[in-house]
């Protein structure tokens, strides 16, 4: 800026250092200007994305020597086949994806009020205090949380005292126990868009609607949830794809159940058998590619 | 590759794909070739001031989960080696966590033993370099899960079996036989537990050992085809039974704490740590026998500490340490002298060689028989890891 102004008030030509001419050439050449800020980023992009994921990829071609547990490069398609054909991975995708659908809309049906509420009904001072409430459980590790629904959820627990005089018992560990400890520790990763997204719908918009003798319903039907579509989409993507990758959780309260995660984690951590893991490891990126083309399609994304 | 004419673009974008999958592939990830070039070391040089363990829990205890329960500030104090430990819950997270190169020494079972060996992962020991390897009783010494064409590749640690936990005010009468966990199951439902790895496959042949004669197992660890067959059968009807399964020894405590299980294959040490905090279970050694470890610590061919990890072996093996050790994980010593420090010798039938043959200790399984067969082929480690999963479904 400055030097700008200089070189306005005085038209003597400017030394031609080094530093200059760069800067000349870059003021002529916009592509590199454009390819040398984008370096960094496209390096750290490149290198971490998409190399993780063509190693992986290319690992679930391979094959491992069962008795030393050495990976051996024979390329075979047995791998994929076992996957995609086998009852067990079969069972569990769809285990898996029942679990992550369950868990978002869980989380959205709980997240509407609590961001509207936030958005539109609470004052300004309320409305911090209640950001910073939402916020709060993310202080606590992830698994401070799950061992506390654990203890919740077992059959000496709270749950079980405060339900016992009800005539009614706790899920005890399983799926149920799962889908309750998954909803609770994604909640705030969907309250947050759901409110930031109902932040911007204008309140004039809602008055509209009343003046033109719109009720409540008939107000969040065709005004409100139209235009936080997007934002309850983008709440929906982070439930749905962090519960499709999970297995700490269903390894704490989910008794002998087994999700995907838990696939992955035996066939690296007990099986060590790398590239069946990278194998199964492909099923939750295509269902997660599947579910954004679909939300592409409804044109949520556009609106983000 | 599925090639969609979407232009040019499309075309460069998978040119590159190609291109970055065939480079990889020619780096690779894969773990160089199998070793077996580890020579043993000839003399003992200075200690280096640390070494990393890698053993089961309840091996390499430093006074933090308990403060009487300490053996390794004294081997710190004598050797000014610093120890530091990783705790593991199967023998397969053993043989992966073994591959990163970060343990000097880790205590193996006999299902681990020989795949370590054979991956080139642990190197053969120099027994001359430990004065406590003299002490160690001869049965446990140059065996087929320790020893490889009579190299030794480690130091016997101590045997013990894998025993049948109960609450004992939910379940009664006493068991006295695996079928409370199998063909009984449905009495408990819901809060059976089991060993959460494939070898727990070798617990429901020898059940089948004694109850379904007809099938002829001799060796839970040499199953052909029909008898895996009948195994894993066993064990998917014992699955709807399943609360919950276990490999890290600290949930199965706390399960047993909370009454989630009540029954389940369990550790000794499972049971004194349970011992300390409630008084309503208890262990037994069911009549159709058990499954069983027999411990072996090793040293990693790429070992940064092999000094210190030698005195680690000496130290461990000594009889008051091994002593020690092996009462707090509850099994049997690995020698006469270190029953001297022990009170319970007798319990754990230490020194029993014939005894110590009735447990079916953990060894890998592989296709050829090894109890001896050559008229069929065994089903192997890598069926059963597979089986494993299916099971738990």
């Amino acid at each position: 800026m400055t030097s700008a102004h200089t070189t306005r008030r005085a038209p003597a030509l400017p030394r031609a250092s080094a530093a200059r001419r760069g800067s000349a050439f870059l003021t002529a050449h916009p592509r590199v200007r454009l390819g040398l800020l984008l370096a960094a980023p496209l390096f750290w992009l490149v290198v971490v994305y998409i190399v993780a994921l063509v190693l992986l990829l290319v690992t679930a071609f391979w094959t491992v020597d069962s008795f030393t547990g050495e990976i051996r490069i024979d390329w075979t398609l047995d791998n994929i086949v076992t996957v995609l054909t086998g009852a067990l991975y079969q069972t569990v995708t769809l285990r898996t994806v029942g679990v992550a659908a369950a868990v978002t809309v869980i989380d959205v049906l709980l997240a509407l009020p609590i961001a509207f509420f936030m958005a539109k009904v609470a004052g300004p001072r309320l409305q911090r205090i209640l950001v910073i409430a939402v916020l709060m459980p993310l202080w606590a590790s992830y698994l401070v949380k799950a061992y506390a629904w654990r203890s919740v959820l077992s059959q000496d627990g709270i749950l079980e005292w405060l339900l016992a005089p009800l005539g009614l018992h706790t899920p005890g560990y399983g799926l149920t126990a799962t889908i309750i400890t998954l909803s609770y520790l994604w909640l705030p990763y969907v309250i947050l868009p759901i409110y930031a997204g109902l932040e911007r719908v204008p309140d004039s918009l809602l008055e509209a609607s009343s003046d033109l003798g719109g009720r409540t319903w008939r107000t969040m039907r065709s005004v409100v949830l139209p235009l936080a579509f997007p934002a309850i989409v983008a709440g929906t993507i982070f439930s749905f794809s962090l519960s499709l990758g999970d297995y700490i959780t269903v390894n704490i309260v989910g008794g002998a159940s087994q999700m995907l995660g838990n696939l992955v984690y035996t066939n690296v951590g007990a099986a060590n058998n790398l590239p069946l893991a990278a194998a199964i490891a492909l099923i939750p990126i295509v269902i997660i590619f599947g579910y954004l083309a679909l939300v592409r399609r409804t044109g949520a994304l556009d609106n983000l | 590759m599925r090639t969609i004419s979407r232009g040019r673009r499309a075309a460069a974008a998978s040119i590159t794909a190609v291109g970055a999958i065939a480079l990889l592939a020619a780096c690779g990830t894969a773990g160089g070739g199998g070793g077996g070039t580890a020579s043993e070391q000839e003399e003992l040089g200075d200690f280096e001031g640390s070494v990393s363990i890698l053993a089961w829990p309840g091996y390499v205890e430093d006074g933090s989960n308990d403060p009487e329960v300490d053996w390794v500030s004294g081997f710190t104090e004598k050797t000014g080696c610093a120890v530091v430990s990783k705790s593991y819950g199967t023998s397969d997270e053993a043989v992966s966590l073994m591959k990163t190169g970060d343990y000097d020494v880790v205590a193996a079972s006999g299902d681990a033993t020989l795949r370590l060996i054979a991956a080139g992962d642990v190197a053969p020991v120099n027994t001359d370099l430990i004065p406590s390897y003299a002490g160690v009783y001869d049965f446990l010494k140059e065996k087929e899960w320790n020893s490889v064409d009579g190299v030794s590749y480690g130091v016997p640690h101590g045997y013990g079996a894998n025993l049948l936990m109960y609450n004992t005010d939910v379940v009664s009468p006493a068991p006295t036989s695996w079928d409370v966990v199998f063909d009984g199951a449905s009495a408990y439902s819901g809060k059976v537990t089991s060993y959460d790895s494939p070898i727990y496959i070798a617990d429901a042949a020898v059940y089948l050992m004694a109850h379904e004669p007809d099938l002829g197992i001799t060796n839970p660890y040499a199953l052909d085809e029909t008898q895996f067959a009948a195994a894993v059968d066993l064990l998917k009807a014992q699955r709807s039974h399943v609360g919950e399964y276990w490999s890290d020894y600290l949930k199965e405590i706390q399960a047993f704490e909370s009454g989630d299980s009540v029954v389940g294959t369990t550790w000794q040490v499972i049971q004194n740590v349970l011992a300390g905090e409630v008084s309503n279970t208890a262990v037994v050694l069911p009549d159709e026998g058990a499954t069983g470890w027999s411990d072996t610590w090793m040293i990693a061919s790429k070992a940064k500490s092999p000094n210190c990890a030698y005195a680690w072996l000496d130290w461990i093996a000594s009889p008051e340490v091994n002593a020690q050790a092996t009462a707090y994980f509850g099994e049997a010593p690995s020698s006469d002298a270190a029953c001297d420090f022990r009170d319970d010798c007798e319990a754990y039938h230490a020194g029993d060689a014939d005894y110590a043959s009735k447990i079916w200790y953990w060894t890998t399984p592989i296709a050829e028989c090894v109890d001896g067969r050559t008229d069929v082929e065994c089903v192997d480690y890598s069926k059963w890891t597979e089986a494993w999963s299916e099971i738990k479904g």
